[in-house]
């Protein structure tokens, strides 16, 4: 078995403890919820970290609720397990719920929390390896060394988000809540995320994600989660569709969203998405018509790269049925689309 | 062959089995489920230290020095050893021995072992791995098997004459070139099949001590004792006498433990060097590295055949990317041509292979070991020709049966031959008439047939001693122990002995104890490959039963004063057959047998007959009975993913006799999830760089319990005249053509022939296109000669 490098470890039992440790131990202490990134990767020596501050005896980060304006809060520390099989969730934010069921594997969404998930490292091949496999290979940008195997002679990192939440969250206009011992922190995920594969999220060294806020949607809110993956089970996305339709009068498209992830350091909106779609009748030819269009169009737009795993090829064809799919799932109620 | 290595079918004293043929629980299966059973890992010794391996990071490069006195210096290491402490080469074939337990002055793929450390735990050893300092001198690195097929400098091994060539073989039989002249259709093509491993769950583990006395023992989760004890002997230049092997419980090998590793020599020398116990683990990265999977191949086939189906020529010509050393190689190149000649009849025959070395992890016997792949593309071969010449594909396959009794083109005797029965099995089971190119566009069926040797008469080192052995000793209470030096390496083998000793001495299979494959305490057996175990080491063990049995029969019968044909032993009790009452306890009777004959034992062991073809490499593949199999798939296409379903796979394999049928079902059931895997998902794969593509089990992509199609375990029963109560082999077979009936019944769902594994969803994509091409095209011109 690969060990894991020696840390100290804390374990805090309120957000202000937690948040007191991080800042006295400053950036070279990791925050450590479910663990099943940040094991792998501490085991692949891709951080060493003196100190590690788990989340998990912290009971007020846990937990789904619904605030009084209507919308749902969402605990960091919740289990995907737990954010897939609420009901709340499943109604309202139906194409979050989807992601959740589809991410790994039962094991790891019972002890993977949603807080991780928005956080997870980006992913690449030639990074997501041991020490000496990464060595034999004299290392990449990212970590270590200072070559781009992806891009030949590309100075950027192009790690690919590879979080299952995070496209669904940005169709629902989530904002992330975070405490520090400056006190609390709000963004829209929208503008949360950086175009960097080293490192892709603004969060600041000492900060916690304590949780997660989705609006409330209307009631023609319908949305759905597409994921393409190897295996019917445990892979990471190989690309990742979340799609969103708020019906008005007549099932009439008012609002549309479409974005993509697993394609590079950060997920990607389909621009014109609600332009094509709003106006068009649910069910109807042009309504279809519409959804092939927004299809295509997405297919121009995303790029996959060798960054993943995967047939890139494939990767880039599948970008057009897959966000097809989604979106006629979403009009439809159904979903995840998903080949199992 | 002597008498005591046939005994027929069925008993003298009838078929009305206790044991056999009953599907009882494996012997070590509760302590398995408990876990309770002592796997390598689970040894821990006072003052062991742990061991960790150097590996190159290089795939070609010359070693020029070591320099460890850095890692030497480390508090809590206690040794580091390199090449230098062991440069005498092994390897499991005499006479291909190249591996070196460290390297000596070549590394040759990127992981290959470099130095070992033995530290008191083992991030110590970790630690004072980034310590050793190594000097390579980087070489070119051969990647491509085609290169390597003209390229010969600067050689990967190089004492060696041919270059980068690892075996060569051409072999022909009959009027191959003739026959193919003059037949009604002449089918060419290409194919070719990629790499694969065994990721067994448990990673090699090996755990060494060195007494004052200079005793040596290994445990080692290996699959052959036997082997593993001679190549101790030879590098660590130690006597045999003072070395003992033992295998643990093992988790899973299919073939990946086969050879002997790096890691026990290692933790033998760092015992011997200080007097500790010592154990290395590989991590799951490492067992990649160690790999011995199966060997890519690119095959080229020419089969020729009358309109009326029959097969009159078939000619391979097949390039083994063989990877950096030579492992079982020889076997493989034999075994890429030998194991193709049956269940069908073809009167000629001609095979070239030729096998090169690679800079990438060594390849080496996978389950089907060398014929799983020539098995893919000939049953690719047959149906292209079923659809040329618009026969049914399974029509095709029974016009050209063998039978049974018969002698192969390459001169291989076939004994039982349950080919046409398993065809028949899996046709009606899967409903193919009905279901058969009428399912939808989309969906659709296939069929593929094949062979697979139980065990062969080959010895890797030439001897005329038994091949397997077996040793009873009989107590007082009623108690059996038998002691085996088979490798039960999950396949069941233990239990298969338990079986036999219960069935032939009349004692309840828990009386029965196995000890096994510790090679103090057992006979010789040449361990678990090529599927021999059942079929050699049950009948040494029915051997050996039987010389006790006529004993104990004896001393009841005389006893009772009757005749002993009327003593009948059952699980338990002996009885007299004309008069119920009389009955002794099984305990009774041994004590009666000892009375008579003092303490009680036996020996019993298993050859095999003269075999093979009159020429070079003609016992290669030559074995004393052969299985045969079955496959229909039936799956699905998206034909907008490119993605393949499979639905069900109905799997029909002829194993002579079941000893156990849940155990062969669940052989057979292991087998064809294996191939659907390695058709659909499984890649060993090395990249541009020489590094192994994803060396962990999130990459390597096993499929899931909801990837795993319905699997159809139908057992077809041959009755073998020579194997254990007709019994043959069950692990490998199974597999074969599990692969070639998926590529068959993606034909039949959408017309398009997949004949490069695996079998991707981007690559189906890719001919669909070209399909739809082609058709436009014809459609387009023969709209135009329409119009003109
Ligand atoms: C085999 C395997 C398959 C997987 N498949 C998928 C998949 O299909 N889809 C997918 O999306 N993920 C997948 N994952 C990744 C992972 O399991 C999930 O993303 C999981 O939700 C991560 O949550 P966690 O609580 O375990 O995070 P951790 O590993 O504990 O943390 C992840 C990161 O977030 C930081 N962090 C966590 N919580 C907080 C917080 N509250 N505040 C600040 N920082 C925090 C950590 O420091 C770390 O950098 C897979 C993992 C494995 C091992
Ligand atoms: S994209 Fe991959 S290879 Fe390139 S720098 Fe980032 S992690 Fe390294």
């Amino acid at each position: 078995m690969l060990r894991c490098p020696k840390f100290e470890l804390a374990t805090p039992t309120s957000v202000a403890a937690a948040t007191r440790l991080l800042a006295d131990a400053g950036p070279s202490a990791m925050i450590l919820a479910g663990g099943t990134d940040v094991m792998p990767n501490l085991k692949h020596e891709l951080f060493t970290p003196a100190l590690v501050v788990s989340l998990a005896r912290i009971p007020e980060l846990n937990g789904i609720r619904r605030a009084e304006d209507g919308s749902l809060v969402i605990g960091a520390m919740t289990t995907i397990e737990a954010v897939a099989a609420n009901s709340q969730v499943r109604e309202r934010a139906t194409v979050l719920a989807q992601a959740a069921s589809l991410i790994a594997g039962p094991q790891l969404r019972t002890m993977g929390t949603l807080g991780g998930n928005v956080l997870l490292e980006t992913r690449c091949q030639w990074y997501n390896q041991s020490y000496f496999w990464r060595q034999a290979l004299g290392f990449c940008i990212k970590k270590d060394g200072t070559k781009c195997h992806v891009v030949e002679g590309g100075a950027k990192c192009v790690a690919a988000a590879s979080n299952d939440s995070a496209p669904a969250l940005m169709t629902l206009d989530a904002e992330l809540h975070f405490e520090s011992v400056e006190g609390r922190r709000s963004v829209r995920i929208e503008e949360f995320w950086l175009g960097d594969g080293v490192f892709n999220k603004k969060i600041n060294a000492g900060e916690i994600l304590v949780e997660i806020t989705l609006p409330s949607t209307p009631s023609g809110h319908r949305s759905a989660y597409g994921k393409l993956r190897e295996r019917g089970s445990i892979d990471f996305p190989l690309l990742g569709v979340a799609a969103r339709l708020d019906l008005g009068k007549d099932e009439r498209v008012e609002r549309a969203d479409l974005v993509i992830t697993a394609l590079a350091a950060r997920p990607h909106r389909v621009q014109r998405a609600g332009e094509i779609l709003r106006g068009t009748q649910v069910g109807s030819e042009d309504f279809v018509t519409r959804v092939g269009e927004l299809a295509r169009l997405a297919h121009k737009q995303c790029h996959p790269l060798e960054n993943i795993p995967g047939d890139a090829p494939w990767r880039k064809a599948m970008v057009a049925v897959y966000a097809r799919r989604t979106l006629l799932a979403a009009a439809a109620g159904t979903g995840p689309v998903h080949h199992l | 062959m002597a008498a005591r290595d046939n005994h027929g079918n069925t008993p003298p004293w009838g078929a009305n089995f206790g044991v056999i043929g009953k599907p009882l629980r494996k012997v070590d299966g509760i302590a398995k489920a408990t876990g309770a059973a002592i796997y390598t890992d689970d040894i821990q010794l006072p003052g062991m230290l742990h061991a960790k391996t150097l590996r190159s990071p290089h795939a070609h490069a010359r070693v020029r020095s070591v320099d460890a006195s850095a890692a030497l210096a480390l508090e809590g290491v206690h040794a580091v050893i390199t090449g230098a402490d062991m440069p005498i080469k092994y390897g499991v074939i005499p006479w291909t021995q190249d591996e070196n337990a460290l390297a000596v002055d070549r590394v040759r793929f990127i992981g290959d072992p470099v130095a070992a450390v033995a530290a008191v735990d083992e991030d110590t050893a970790n630690a004072a791995l980034k310590l050793i300092a190594v000097d390579y001198e980087v070489l070119h690195a051969f990647l491509d098997p085609f290169e390597s097929l003209v390229r010969h400098e600067p050689a990967i091994h190089a004492d060696r004459k041919e270059g980068n060539i690892s075996k060569h073989v051409r072999l022909e039989f009959g009027e191959v070139d003739a026959l193919a002249k003059s037949a009604d259709v002449v089918l060419e093509d290409e194919y070719s099949f990629h790499g694969s491993t065994h990721a067994p769950i448990e990673p090699h583990c090996a755990v060494a001590t060195f007494s004052a006395d200079g005793l040596l023992t290994l445990w080692s989760a290996t699959q052959i004792t036997h082997y593993v004890h001679r190549a101790l002997a030879q590098v660590l230049e130690l006597p045999a006498q003072k070395i003992r092997v033992i295998q643990p419980c093992l988790g899973g090998a299919f073939g990946g433990k086969s050879d002997p590793f790096s890691l026990e020599f290692c933790v033998s020398k760092l015992a011997m060097v200080t007097g500790r116990p010592v154990k290395m683990l590989y991590t799951r990265e490492e067992v990649f590295y160690a790999h011995r999977g199966r060997h890519p191949m690119f095959m080229k086939y020419r089969t020729a055949a009358q309109a009326n189906g029959r097969i009159t020529s078939v000619d391979a010509k097949i390039l083994i990317d063989g990877g950096s050393y030579s492992s079982f190689g020889l076997v493989t190149t034999y075994y890429a041509g030998q194991l193709l000649t049956g269940p069908y009849d073809f009167p000629s025959y001609r095979f070239d292979s030729t096998r090169v070395f690679t800079n990438k992890p060594p390849c080496g016997p996978k389950r089907g070991h060398g014929s799983v792949q020539p098995r893919f593309a000939f049953e690719v071969q047959l149906d292209q020709l079923a659809e040329r010449l618009k026969l049914d594909p399974i029509e095709l396959r029974r016009v050209n049966f063998q039978g049974s009794q018969t002698r192969t083109v390459n001169g291989q005797r076939v004994t039982s031959n349950g080919f046409l029965e398993c065809l028949d099995s899996v046709e009606r089971a899967s409903g193919w008439k009905k279901k058969r190119a009428k399912l939808p566009f989309g969906r659709g069926l296939g069929v593929a047939g094949s062979m697979y040797i139980s065990g062969t008469n080959y010895p890797v080192y030439p001897n005329k001693m038994p091949q397997a052995g077996v040793q009873l000793k009989l107590d007082r209470s009623g108690v059996v122990t038998v002691f085996t030096g088979g490798n039960d390496i999950g396949q069941g083998s233990n239990s298969m002995c338990a079986y036999i000793v219960a069935e032939e001495l009349g004692v309840p299979v828990e009386h029965v104890r196995v000890v096994a494959a510790d090679t103090d305490l057992c006979p010789v057996d040449l361990g678990a490959y090529s599927s021999r175990v059942t079929f050699m080491v049950g009948n040494a063990t029915i051997d050996a039963c039987r010389k006790v049995r006529r004993q104990i029969v004896a001393a009841v019968a005389k006893k009772w004063a009757v005749d002993p044909g009327r003593v009948r032993l059952m699980p338990g009790v002996a009885i007299d057959l004309e008069d119920p009452a009389k009955a002794l306890s099984t305990a009774e009777a041994f004590q009666l047998a000892e009375e008579e004959f003092d303490t009680l034992g036996a020996t019993g062991s298993y050859n095999t007959p003269t075999l093979g073809g009159d020429y070079r490499g003609g016992s290669i593949g030559a074995s004393p009975a052969y299985s045969f199999t079955a496959h229909v798939v039936e799956a699905s296409v998206d034909t907008e993913t490119g993605r393949i379903q499979v639905h069900d796979v109905w799997c029909a394999h002829d194993c002579g006799r079941a000893l156990n049928p849940m155990l062969v079902a669940g052989q057979i059931e292991g087998s064809v999830y294996m191939g659907i895997a390695e058709a659909l998902l499984e890649e060993h794969k090395v990249n541009r760089f020489g590094l192994h593509q994803g060396p962990s089990l999130l990459d390597y992509r096993l499929p899931t319990s909801v990837d795993t199609p319905e699997l159809h375990a139908l057992i077809v029963e041959s009755l073998d005249p020579e194997g254990p109560y007709g019994a043959k082999e069950a692990g490998e077979g199974p597999l074969h053509s599990s692969i070639p009936a998926l590529s068959n019944a993606i034909f039949d769902a959408v017309g398009i022939r997949m004949k490069h594994l695996p079998f991707t969803p981007g690559r189906v994509l890719e001919l669909l296109r070209e399909k739809d091409a082609l058709e436009e095209s014809k459609s387009a011109g023969a709209a135009a000669r329409g119009q003109a």
